[in-house]
């Protein structure tokens, strides 16, 4: 596995980085923001995505998408993370497109994918109950009645849940509470008859939904994948999307640590830059340091998701508990750094803070990964 | 078959018929272990570890990348990697220790005339001599260019005066490189060059510094009214600052893979010692407050092998990196023996007599030694200065 990005990819980051400083710099959220807009994302920029190819990234050619690989997503969504970039790229084109195409029939997948590519329809993984995510605990049922599943639940924080035409949802076929064996997955479109969604207001200012189920009736066909299927594939879709996130959460880091040592630069206090205080400069340093050992960490999971490989639960783990440890780290220090201004709204810093929290949660936080890296290496 | 194919298999065929089998894995129990690092006053407890030195100095394969013209395998990076395969195959021991060939040899090629190249690459290559290395003053710790031992211009030789301190293993050296002033008037940076010193020159005399740990890698070195050859000069007169500072990275990365290395293969990590003193709850670390220190160290680690694996990938590029390496790598290793004594409870701070396991005596040494790794070769603060300064280009004090 080398842990550096080949030419195609590196194209790519660089096509990321200069559509996103050009089209949705930070002002860009702070719009959507102040104008309370629903969608919480832009369907312009969306289709300008989708027409760079990016929401077809990890979906095979035939269903209309290029099969670029996880690298590949992970890079752009590492450069849309540096502007705080808002968009279905990671519900639908991660978390979507992977779902299906991992586990959907050849009929979902002629029915879905080349829509997802395409930017016609959006997706969402509905997924977590509680305040913390425990993919294992899943009160959500969904019990065969003839020809469908009728689904009785709640699913909350669903990420683009307020937007998505079709929702992922996870429900308990068989067994308790926290038995990880009797999950399924169920494809539901987002208008069915007693799905009710509300839409968050969250203080990163994107778009998530609760969402409940009361007698939704849902026809076999649209099961995805098997019946009590259990939760380790399912996992298969999640370690994905905690890569291509904690890529995004990368991206942030770097920018809001650029964005403070352009301030320490810049900002004099005593006559002098205040960059030129040790004081400061170390826990620069120290940052520095850490968002290199951030890097490596997610690098090495895109990589390890390239190449199929057998460590990938643990790599994925790595790199979302260390970029949610070195995002505290970066976001509280960058609004130290600047001072009064920093904890000002006017100022774009705070933006990070809020986001840099808000992705920690989602998929699992630290602690979460701490502790499944920890059963997996048997500590 | 291609040559690279055919090189491993040549390489194999060597190994096969020259290394020991007391210096491979597999070795009886009872074979006596040397720390080699050559010498003319090496003694060793098993003759097959000079043997095994000899061989592959003969070979140049202690530094394979340096040319065959100065001793060296004359190998290429691939040649290099199959080579080091094949050695970790059968387990072989490193043949040579030697801060001449993680410090001077690099800088020699680099700065060194002709004659200086043939004269000193193969004797260190071959383990011949063993080198110390000058830089550390009483006076002149990480403000290391304020350094004051004088070399003074006598028409055809150098007379140095001066004494220097840290330098690891003085007293089993045979020569030294040091920096000392030769420029007096000249602003501080300006006025250092660096000198090669044999140590049987009449004058120079060494005496060793007992650590925290009890142990004595260090020694205070003297020099009094010491004649050193002109030729020894290596660079310019006054330039001997720019190639201390490129010796110095060459010996933050040893710094830093070396503690690193010696910690991630070891058996006696802190996961074992926490399960062996706090117990195991189906398979967990039974204390969860410690448990969870552990992992968090544990995933830095692990993160930190990715970095350097990283920095190899990318051709290992960026000399302030190596500051990088330096201070993450040292720290880490400090908080490592921290946890590695605290999961250890009482056993962890033993320190002689026969209560304790000789495993458990050396930890307490070996916690106590690293205090010294983020001091030597300059400290923490000096590499997170030089983060500062050359990588994110903050402004000077």
């Amino acid at each position: 596995m080398k842990l550096i990005l080949n030419e195609e990819q590196n194209y790519l980051k660089e096509t990321a980085l200069s559509f996103v400083s050009e089209k949705t710099p930070v002002s860009h959220l702070r719009g959507l923001r102040d104008s309370d807009d629903q969608l919480c994302w832009d369907k312009e920029i969306w289709s300008e995505m989708v027409k760079l190819g990016w929401s077809g990234i990890l979906i095979p050619e035939e269903y209309g998408g290029s099969n670029f690989g996880l690298t590949g997503m992970s890079v752009i969504l590492q450069e849309c993370g540096k502007t705080l970039t808002p968009s279905p790229l990671f519900a639908s084109g991660v978390l979507g497109a992977t779902a299906l195409t991992k586990f959907g029939s050849e009929k979902q997948k002629q029915k879905y994918l080349s829509k997802i590519a395409s930017g016609e329809l959006t997706t969402a993984l509905a997924i977590d109950e509680n305040s913390h995510h425990s993919p294992n605990i899943c009160e959500l049922k969904a019990i065969k009645d003839g020809s469908n599943y009728v689904l009785n639940g709640k699913k909350i924080f669903v990420v683009d849940g307020a937007s998505a035409d079709i929702i992922i949802v996870v429900a308990r076929t068989s067994g308790e509470d926290d038995d990880v064996g009797g999950l399924s997955m169920f494809l539901v479109e987002s208008d069915s008859s007693n799905l009710k969604k509300v839409k968050l207001d969250m203080a990163d200012s994107r778009n998530y939904a609760n969402i409940t189920f009361d007698n939704v009736y849902v026809d076999e066909t649209m099961i995805l994948g098997e019946i009590d299927m259990g939760l380790e594939p399912i996992n298969e879709i999640l370690d994905v999307g905690r890569i291509a996130l904690s890529a995004e959460m990368l991206g942030s880091c770097e920018k809001a640590f650029e964005i403070t040592i352009e301030y320490l630069k810049e900002r004099k206090q005593f006559g002098v830059p205040i960059g030129s205080f040790q004081a400061l400069q170390h826990r620069a340093a120290e940052m520095f340091c850490e968002i290199e050992l951030t890097k490596s960490a997610v690098m090495a999971a895109m990589q390890g998701a390239e190449e199929n490989s057998n460590d990938l639960q643990r790599l994925s783990s790595l790199a979302k508990s260390i970029v949610g440890e070195t995002s505290h780290l970066v976001s509280n220090e960058a609004v130290q750094m600047h001072g009064g201004i920093g904890v000002t709204d006017e100022y774009d810093i705070g933006f990070y803070l809020k986001r840099a929290r808000v992705a920690e949660t989602i998929l699992g936080n630290s602690t979460f990964h701490q502790e499944r890296y920890a059963n997996l290496t048997g500590f | 078959m291609s040559d690279l194919e055919n090189f491993r298999v040549e390489v194999k065929d060597w190994l096969d018929k020259n290394c020991p089998s007391t210096m491979r894995a597999g070795a009886p129990a009872d074979t006596p272990i040397d720390e080699v690092w050559g010498g003319r006053k090496a003694v060793y407890k098993n003759p097959d570890s000079k043997l095994w030195l000899d061989r592959m100095g003969e070979k140049g394969w202690t530094m394979p990348t340096v040319p065959k013209e100065y001793g060296g395998g004359g190998l290429n990076k691939e040649e290099v990697k199959i080579l080091n395969e094949e050695m970790f195959a059968i387990g072989a021991r490193a043949p040579l220790l030697s801060f001449g060939i993680w410090m001077l040899a690099p800088v020699l090629l680099e700065y060194g005339n002709e004659v200086q190249k043939r004269e000193h690459l193969p004797k260190i290559i071959k383990g011949e001599i063993r080198w110390c290395q000058g830089y550390s003053e009483p006076g002149s710790g990480s403000d290391l260019a304020s350094l004051a031992t004088k070399a003074e211009d006598m028409g055809d030789h150098f007379l140095v005066n001066g004494q220097k301190v840290w330098t690891s293993y003085a007293d089993k050296a045979d020569w030294i490189f040091a920096l000392v002033r030769t420029g007096p008037k000249e602003p501080k940076h300006n006025g250092i060059s660096f000198l090669l010193i044999d140590m049987e020159n009449p004058g120079v005399s060494t005496k060793p510094i007992t650590l925290i740990s009890g142990k004595s890698p260090f020694c205070e070195t003297f020099f009094d009214n010491v004649e050193v050859p002109k030729e020894n000069l290596v660079g310019e007169l006054n330039s001997g600052w720019t190639i201390a500072k490129k010796l110095l990275q060459h010996e933050r990365k040893f710094i830093s893979n070396f503690g690193l290395a010696a910690g991630m293969g070891s058996k006696k990590d802190v996961v074992s010692l926490a399960k062996k003193h706090f117990g195991e709850d189906e398979g967990k670390i039974s204390n969860p407050i410690f448990r969870s220190k552990v992992i968090d160290h544990k995933m830095k680690e692990h993160a930190f092998g990715l970095t350097l694996q990283r920095a190899a990938d990318e051709g290992g590029k960026a000399s302030a990196v190596a500051s990088m390496f330096k201070y993450y790598g040292t720290e880490h290793n400090k908080r490592r023996h921290e946890l590695m004594v605290a999961a250890s409870g009482v056993n962890g701070l033993a320190w002689d007599g026969n209560e304790f396991d000789d495993s458990e005596k050396n930890l307490t040494r070996a916690w106590l030694r690293t205090k010294g790794n983020s001091i030597e070769g300059g400290t923490s603060e000096v590499q997170l200065n030089v983060i500062s300064k050359r990588v994110l280009e903050l402004p000077s004090g």
